[in-house]
């Protein structure tokens, strides 16, 4: 071996050290979803091998040479049978194995915390509640379940973390949510798996996943000042939302406050629940979502407002909670775009009770 | 008699070749194009074939040699994109789709019902036309900049976001569709009226019961995707917004429509290669294939639960998780009739009369791989597992052991076994069962390592990739290698076989079909007199009677 020159050896040494075969386990789903990966590649082995196996010992006892007249045999019910019934019987606990993990992976618990994820030609951009925003990467804490609602703002594009075992196409024009929870610090792979034109093998990046004491230390480093409701907030008042939506009794728009989550009636008789693909559906496409009792003369948003606004837009409505919020807005568009810095969520008013959602107005 | 093979030749130093046959009734290049002979277009459509598959097969060597390394360094992104959209077009739509049906199906279905011809001649020639319309539309767009979409021209990057040639090549898998649609119905008239006396369904060859399945699928699936591809270009050119969200339309339903033919055309690719499957399987075990029944129906099984199972393509872009549920739940279902054919081919093993010649080793490979291939195809139809595994590797690993482990496996067996009959002498058999053996070896090499890179998560499409990968898809382009030259061998001694192969006889390989009770090659009308099906598809005594026969007949002539 020492006439092997140390360039090529180190090569070498490095190619077959850095090789991987199977991916870390870095979520709670992981392991769950490999227990069935494994129990059907043990299904699979064992058919192949009862195969192969038949095969073998067939091609060696009824050779030609050993076994020159073979013998004429119709079938038998009862052998078709067995390999009808126990394949099925197998695919059938793989089917329901397998739909409760997807099940588990598509519903999101209550406790999680929601990030953004607009995917682009070729890029992927995360919004975090706090204002945050990264490109190409994505930082969560261990421990708390993160919900991603992604969209994509051309193409299909697919956000896949092959570590957590998790992938969800994001779509133009509608939202889509996946979650999961990290449960080991360290930074894993994200691709695009949905091929997305030019640049789709250069649209990755990285989750980095940090303890929860890590992750408040990068969440108060990268703030950008401005949390996503707030930038909404401006948002709200520069594309002069205020001027109907203002919450006052003669108000041409409904009041928003409150409006993410209740039960509305439009004006097609249609009931709807006001959820994130309402109000993106309702910014962009207003005449399809009148609320019952206003007439149709919101303005399309379509082309004026990129997805990243209309996700600051949503997390604004989400957390109006009177009407009172709104009129503060009102009052702050002259200063844009130093607003005031207030938490959206904390102040509580009663000054003005909140007006019932899709209340009718003279 | 050698102990290790069934092959019986007529003696060499007095064999001819006879004298009138399909190939020499008539001469010159305008009796080819403009034949109505089935087998004169079978062979039309097998030098077409070949050509097409070579050139997919090139584009599959660019794209492996560029996954050497994990950069993208062989090609811009973009020629990477055009290399394996291309590979992909061309191998499905003029390789995959027509390979068995187009040439063994044309050649041996009329022969094998005892017919004179298809029912529908002009129509068959017709076919070939579009095809080669198609095809030859598909090599020019590649020529004058090729299109990036993917084979499966999603939406709106097709519509809306590549300014490369989608419309030239959407008309050109357009055309092609229709050449399908052709074959299919003429299939299906021929094997319901064109049956000789006799013939009975439950007397068809199973090969023939596998090609009436599929061309169900051609004929019902095949509309479906050319209403696809109008609507792409109804959108590219005067934007009618079906599937675009800031119209109103959804971007979704594109690939609905897409896989509705799409998964039907996966069955109308692997069908006919089981039916060789069943024809080689039963002549090299000298034996009826065991359950001729579970495994016609099985055919007709895969080809209804085919029509149901589209949305397994969707589990994670959003549809609604109860109706994952119940395509998940399909799936299971079209997965139990392929796991019957496998243990009934497996099963005419037994207690049979072996012997190993290439196609009967081809067909063992075909075994092997296609089992790997549909339970790998139970990880993806399974909603859980999919999530993790769509998309990369895996699946590319999975159709790749499905199309080419199974169905070319498939169409090279039924060449081999089928030489004789098409040409009238044997190809050289050492030297192609070596190939077979080298095309197994080099195909595990190149797509097996690939299951584990998608297990890893390393999508698909992509032409760089983290350096981890690359061990894996070292093995993987070094079996590409391997693999071309299991490819190579069989077109030069095919080749060389026209000249200097032994004259074949009637029937070498003492097959049961009626195409082996005439003479090789046919005549233009494939039969001297109308047969009679007396007997059961795979009846080896009643072959043997027929030999006693006529050794009888020929004692007194010889005395």
């Amino acid at each position: 071996m020492d006439h092997i020159s140390p360039t090529i050896w180190q090569f070498l040494v490095k190619w077959l050290t850095n090789f991987a075969l199977f991916p870390p386990e870095a979520s709670k789903i992981a392991p769950q979803m490999d227990a069935l990966y494994f129990f059907m590649v043990l299904v699979s082995l064992i058919g192949l091998t009862i195969v192969v196996l038949l095969i073998v010992s067939f091609s060696i006892l009824y050779s030609k040479r050993r076994h020159p007249i073979a013998v004429q045999i119709e079938g038998s019910t009862l052998l078709e049978a067995t390999w009808t019934i126990i394949p099925l019987g197998l695919f059938l606990v793989m089917f329901v194995w397998g739909a409760l993990i997807y099940f588990r992976v598509y519903t999101p618990p209550a406790n999680s915390m929601n990030i953004y994820v607009v995917g682009k030609q070729w890029m992927w951009k995360a919004e975090h509640p706090g204002g945050q925003h990264e490109i190409n990467a994505l930082h969560i804490p261990t421990g708390q379940p993160i919900q991603l609602t992604l969209i994509s703002q051309d193409v299909f594009h697919s956000f896949s973390i092959p570590a957590f075992r998790v992938k969800r196409e994001a779509i133009p024009g509608r939202y889509t949510t996946v979650w999961f929870e990290a449960t080991t610090p360290g930074t894993y792979h994200l691709f695009c798996t949905q091929y997305c034109g030019t640049d789709h093998s250069h649209m990755t990046g990285d989750i980095v996943v940090l303890t929860p004491e890590e992750f408040k230390k990068w969440l108060a480093s990268s703030t950008s000042g401005a949390s996503l409701a707030q930038n909404g907030e401006r948002l709200f008042a520069s594309l002069s939302c205020a001027a109907c939506h203002n919450a006052r009794p003669d108000a041409r728009g409904p009041s928003l406050a409150n409006v993410y989550g209740a039960k509305l009636t439009l004006a097609n008789g249609e009931r709807v629940t006001a959820d994130e693909a309402y109000l993106r559906q309702s910014i962009l496409n207003p005449s399809e979502h009148i609320t019952q009792g206003y007439a149709p003369i919101m303005p399309t948003y379509q082309g004026q407002v990129s997805e990243e606004g209309v996700i600051a837009l949503i997390e604004y409505i989400k957390n109006l909670d009177s009407d009172y919020r709104i009129q503060q807005t009102l009052t702050t568009t002259d200063l844009l775009p130093e607003s005031e810095r207030t938490a959206p969520a904390g102040k509580t008013s009663t000054k003005q009770g909140p007006v019932a959602k899709g209340t009718v107005k003279p | 008699m050698n102990p290790n093979t069934i092959v019986s030749l007529p003696d060499q130093s007095t064999a001819r070749i006879p004298k009138d046959n399909y190939i020499t009734r008539e001469n010159g290049i305008l009796s080819w194009l403009l034949t109505g002979d089935h087998k004169r277009i079978a062979i039309l459509y097998l030098i077409s074939l070949s050509f097409f598959f070579f050139i997919g097969g090139a584009l599959a060597g660019l794209i492996r040699l560029e996954l050497l390394t994990p950069q993208a360094d062989l090609m811009a992104t973009d020629t990477y994109n055009k290399v394996f959209t291309m590979h992909g077009v061309i191998m499905i739509f003029f390789f995959l789709v027509p390979s068995v049906p187009a040439t063994l199906g044309n050649f041996f279905i009329p022969m094998m019902i005892g017919a004179k011809d298809l029912a529908l001649p002009k129509i068959n020639l017709l076919s070939w036309y579009l095809y080669m319309a198609g095809g030859l539309l598909a090599i020019y767009t590649m020529a004058t900049g090729g299109v990036d979409t993917g084979w499966t021209f999603t939406t709106p990057l097709s519509t809306h976001y590549v300014n490369t040639n989608v419309l030239t090549t959407g008309l050109a898998a357009f055309i092609a569709g229709f050449s399908s649609i052709f074959t299919g119905l003429n299939f299906i008239v021929t094997i319901h009226k064109m049956r000789a006396p006799g013939m009975t369904w439950f007397r068809l060859p199973l090969f023939v019961w596998a090609h009436y399945a599929a061309s169900i699928l051609m004929v019902l699936a095949t509309p479906v995707v050319a209403i696809a591809i109008v609507l792409i270009a109804l959108e590219r050119t005067i934007g009618i917004g079906i599937f675009d969200p800031t119209k109103g339309g959804d971007p979704l339903l594109f690939q609905h429509l897409f896989w509705f033919y799409s998964h039907p055309a996966v069955y109308i690719m692997i069908l006919p290669g089981m039916g060789v499957i069943s024809e080689v399987i039963s002549t090299f075990s000298r034996k009826r294939v065991f359950g001729y029944t579970a495994v016609a129906f099985s055919s007709v099984a895969i080809a209804v639960f085919g029509f149901f199972v589209w949305a397994h393509h969707m589990f994670i872009m959003g549809i609604s998780n109860y109706a994952v549920l119940i395509f998940s739940l399909l799936t299971m279902l079209v997965a139990v009739p392929s796991a019957i054919k496998i243990f009934n081919w497996t099963f005419t093993l037994y207690k049979g009369s072996i012997t190993f010649e290439t196609p009967m080793l081809y067909a063992f490979g075909f075994l092997g791989l296609f089992t790997i291939g549909g339970m790998t195809g139970v990880f993806l139809g399974t909603s859980g597992t999919d999530i993790h595994l769509t998309e990369t590797y895996f699946i590319v690993a999975h159709f790749h052991f499905v199309m080419v482990g199974g169905m070319l496996m498939a169409f090279l067996s039924g060449i081999h076994f089928w030489w004789p009959k098409m040409t009238g002498r044997m190809y050289p058999e050492k030297i192609s069962q070596m190939a077979a053996v080298i095309t197994f070896v080099g195909f595990n090499l190149t797509f097996f390592p690939q299951f584990i890179l998608g297990t890893l998560g390393m999508p698909r499409r992509y032409a760089s990739y983290p350096p981890e990968f690359q061990v894996l898809n070292v093995f993987s382009t070094a079996g590409a290698t391997i693999l071309g030259v299991g490819y190579m061998l069989p077109v030069l001694y095919l080749l060389w076989s026209l000249k200097y192969g032994e004259i074949a006889g009637n029937n070498p390989w003492q097959a049961t079909g009626l195409e082996w009770q005439t003479q090789s090659p046919p005549l233009t009308e494939n039969f001297t007199t109308m047969p009679v099906m007396d007997h059961e598809a795979y009846d080896y005594e009643w072959l043997e009677k027929q030999n006693q026969a006529q050794q009888q007949e020929e004692v007194p002539h010889a005395g």
